[in-house]
Formats: C-alpha cells, sequence, structure tokens
C-alpha cells in the first residue's frame, strides 16, 4: 500500500544520506585531530595535575618545605611522609626527606592547597609506567633538588 | 577459445594474486578511510603510512590456531569458508577488465557471476548454522532472509541493462556504452544498484548477518585464523567483483580517453568501493524490518517500475 508520504519521504531520506556524507567527506578532508604519540606529544593542559613534588626556593635552591607536616596530616590517604631538621647557622627546618605513596594517592590537591609556604604543585609527568610497582610507593620528590645537607 | 590446463594454471595463479593484493589493499584503504573520516590517521606504523599492516596482520592470522567449538558441525564449520571464497576464482573469470584483459569471453558471464554471487550467502549460512552459535545462527539467517529483498531488485536492475545492450556478455554490454555511459540513462537504476551491492557484500549500513554491536560478530563469530581471513577475502573479493560490476554496467567499463584500458576499468572500480566504504563510515545500521521493508516497499516497485518504462521506450 502506498501512503501518503511514500515519495516525500524517499527524496527527504535521500537527502539526509546526502548531507551525512557531505559531513563524513569533510571531517576526511580535515586534518585529524589525533597524536602519534610517541613521536609528537600533545599539548598538555594548563592545569594537568601529575604526582606532586616540592619546588626549590629561588634564593637559596634548598627545598622551599620546611617540614611542618601540613601536607601529610590533611592527606586523605595518608600517602605523604616528610620529615626535616635545621641546618646549621639556620632559623628554619629544611625538609631531608619527602616520600609520597603514588600508588595511594588519588591527585586531589589537598596537599597542594594546604601548604603554607607553597612548596608543593602538581608535576606534569604522566608517562610513569614501570615494571616496578615498589618504585611508586616510595617517590623520593627531594632527589632533584639541592640539598643543605 | 578453448580453454587449456596452462590457460587454467595461469588464470588461477593471477587471480589469487589478485584476490590477496585487492583484500591487502582495501583492508588497509578501509581503515585509513575509517580513520580519517573520524579525525584519525588509521594505520600508521608498520611500513609507509601503514601500508603494510595488513601483511602483519595477515602472518599474525596464518599463524594462529584454527580452533572448532565443541559440538560444532565440524565438516559444515570447516567448508564454510572455503565455499564462501571458491566461487570468487570463477566468478572474476568473464570480468573484462580491458579490451584484452578477459580471462573467459562467455556470452553469458552476467548470468555466471550472478549465480556464483549467491554461493557466499550459502557460504554464510553454513558458517551461521555449523558453528553451534546462537549468534553465528542468527547471522546466518539474517544473511538468508535479507537475500530476496535485495536480489529481485539487484536483477531487474540488471536485466534492464542487459535490456539496453542486448546480450548478456560483459564484454558487449561494455562496448554497447561507447557513445554514453549508461549511468547517464539511467541514474535512479545505478543508485539503486549501488544499494543492492552494498547489501550483496553485506557492507553497512545493511551488515546484518555480523552486525558487531548485535551479534559479535555474527556468523565468523567462531572463527579464528585463516577461516576467518578466508572470509576476509571473500569479503573484499565480492565487493571487487560488484564494484567490476558497476563499473562495465553502467560507467562504460575499461573505456575512457587517455590512460589504458585496464587503468580506466581500476579507476572506476575502485572509486565505486570508496564510495562503499564511505558509506559504511557515514550511516548508522538499519534494522532488519527496515531493511526489508526498504527492499520490498521501495527497491522493488521502483526497479519495477524502471524495467516496464525502459522497455516501453526501447520498444517505441
Amino acid at each position: 500500500m502506498i501512503e501518503c508520504c511514500y515519495i516525500k519521504d524517499i527524496i527527504r531520506g535521500f537527502a539526509s544520506l546526502l548531507v551525512g556524507m557531505r559531513v563524513t567527506m569533510q571531517n576526511m578532508l580535515s586534518r585529524p585531530h589525533t597524536v602519534q604519540w610517541p613521536r609528537e606529544e600533545a599539548p598538555l593542559p594548563p592545569r594537568f595535575r601529575g604526582h606532586i613534588t616540592v619546588l626549590p626556593d629561588e634564593m637559596t635552591r634548598y627545598p622551599k618545605c620546611f617540614a611542618c607536616g601540613t601536607c601529610a596530616r590533611n592527606c586523605p590517604s595518608g600517602c605523604i611522609t616528610v620529615s626535616g631538621k635545621k641546618p646549621a647557622g639556620a632559623r628554619k627546618k629544611v625538609a631531608n626527606s619527602f616520600f609520597l605513596d603514588f600508588t595511594r594517592c588519588s591527585l586531589c590537591g589537598i596537599c597542594v592547597e594546604s601548604c603554607p609556604v607553597g612548596a608543593l604543585d602538581f608535576s606534569r609527568h604522566y608517562a610513569l609506567a614501570d615494571f616496578d610497582g615498589r618504585k611508586f610507593q616510595e617517590m623520593d620528590l627531594l632527589q632533584d633538588l639541592v640539598s643543605p645537607f | 577459445m578453448s580453454i587449456t590446463p596452462l590457460h587454467l594454471l595461469i588464470y588461477l595463479a593471477g587471480i589469487s594474486a589478485l584476490v590477496g593484493l585487492n583484500a591487502v589493499i582495501l583492508v588497509w584503504l578501509e581503515r585509513k578511510v575509517a580513520g580519517h573520516m573520524q579525525f584519525r590517521y588509521g594505520p600508521m606504523e608498520v611500513g609507509p603510512h601503514g601500508l603494510l599492516q595488513t601483511l602483519a596482520d595477515g602472518i599474525k592470522l596464518v599463524s594462529k590456531q584454527l580452533l572448532v567449538p565443541n559440538q560444532a558441525d565440524k565438516p559444515l564449520f570447516l567448508m564454510a569458508p572455503i565455499v564462501s571464497l571458491v566461487p570468487i576464482f570463477v566468478a572474476m573469470m568473464p570480468l573484462p577488465l580491458g579490451e584484452t584483459v578477459q580471462a573467459w569471453e562467455l556470452n553469458i558471464g552476467l548470468l555466471l557471476i550472478i549465480a556464483l554471487g549467491l554461493l557466499n550467502t550459502l557460504g554464510i549460512l553454513l558458517a551461521g548454522w555449523g558453528s553451534n552459535n546462537k549468534y553465528a545462527l542468527l547471522g546466518g539467517s539474517r544473511a538468508v532472509a535479507q537475500i530476496l529483498a535485495y536480489k529481485i531488485p539487484l536483477l531487474l536492475c540488471i536485466l534492464t541493462i542487459i535490456m539496453m545492450a542486448g546480450s548478456f556478455s560483459l564484454r558487449d554490454i561494455a562496448l554497447a556504452q561507447e557513445d554514453g555511459w549508461y549511468v547517464l540513462y539511467q541514474p535512479l537504476l545505478f543508485i539503486i544498484y549501488i544499494v543492492a551491492i552494498t547489501l550483496e557484500t553485506n557492507r553497512s549500513p545493511f551488515d546484518f548477518s555480523e552486525a558487531e554491536s548485535e551479534l559479535v560478530a555474527g556468523f565468523h563469530t567462531e572463527y579464528s585464523g585463516m577461516g576467518f581471513s578466508l572470509f576476509f577475502l571473500a569479503e573484499y573479493s565480492y565487493m571487487f567483483i560488484a564494484s567490476a560490476l558497476a563499473s562495465i554496467l553502467f560507467l562504460g567499463g575499461w573505456q575512457g580517453p587517455l590512460l589504458p584500458g585496464p587503468v580506466w576499468s581500476l579507476i572506476k572500480l575502485y572509486a565505486i568501493i570508496f564510495l562503499l566504504m564511505w558509506f559504511r563510515w557515514t550511516f548508522p545500521r538499519l534494522r532488519i524490518d527496515q531493511m526489508l521493508s526498504f527492499g520490498w516497499k521501495i527497491l522493488l516497485p521502483v526497479t519495477l517500475l524502471n524495467f516496464l518504462v525502459t522497455a516501453g521506450v526501447l520498444a517505441l
């Protein structure tokens, strides 16, 4: 049985198919959005959250952290262990060990927000895979910094 | 011209090379087209622009174990991919890819291709039945359910062309279009033919028998290794045959200015294959009932009407 919109439906349907094909052809002729990863890198977004790092003091190049322990106390996962001592002749303590258990960290950022001197920040490392998971249980965040001790 | 065993050997070697190369290139092309239509690159790692990716996949598939599921109908299960692939070697014989490039000039070549093209469905049904898997069985039965809905319009299309050319021989049909391709006289028929071969080659938006999102992989769910790759080879070879037919029936076959005949043949053929790929990555899959009503309510009356009108015009 021929319904009222038989021919109209065919023409309309056919036109919509052409519209779809035009869209995919335009997609095909435009540049791909993906990045061939190991050879090219996509720009990281400015607020990217990697694991946390301890920042150096601009003047002394020592760790800015004075081991007050606020971050460790506020961490909901309890994954920060920090200790510090006074270098000879200094007024303040300086961190001499700062360990992060990255296997438990949820990257919430409370430590970064709670630090009274702004000594913590998110790093921009993301390709962290390793065969040894223990490497991430005790990440030494001071290893790239100059130590006063 | 009689066919000697030597002819047959040369032909088989040539056609095996063609089937293999065609599948390698088409799989690569399909993945490239898919990638670029979705803002991706597609394969890029193996060889320049991923050209050797299919070869790498082929080596992987050959080295895989051919598993036969428990309680499957073993002879049928093992036979199905072969039933799917073997008719291709005969169906390619009457295809003229150039003025002189044709394995066997046969006065009913078109009929031979149509008849052997149907065996693909038999292979799919055997695979679906033999696998002892509900998804495979559904895929196989879908392939059979849709066959009438597209074969009759397809045959009516071809019949109209045969009527216009006055011959079943593909060579004569191509030669009859010397002064004007049939696509100019029958644009509607060309569109219907393209739709029908999309159905015949089981490609999206009509890929009901393998419908990934509904039936896992449809009829070839249980196949691994070479069984799977034979189906793949068959699928791409049927695409090749169907597109070659389209180029001969509607686009004048090998005829064209400047370039030699086989080059024109391949250009037209691969343009139609690209069109099929374009469809696949644009249109979502229909439901089986939508396809059946489309076949019976639209394709069939339109082709029938077209056939009658053409017959009337030719008679005048």
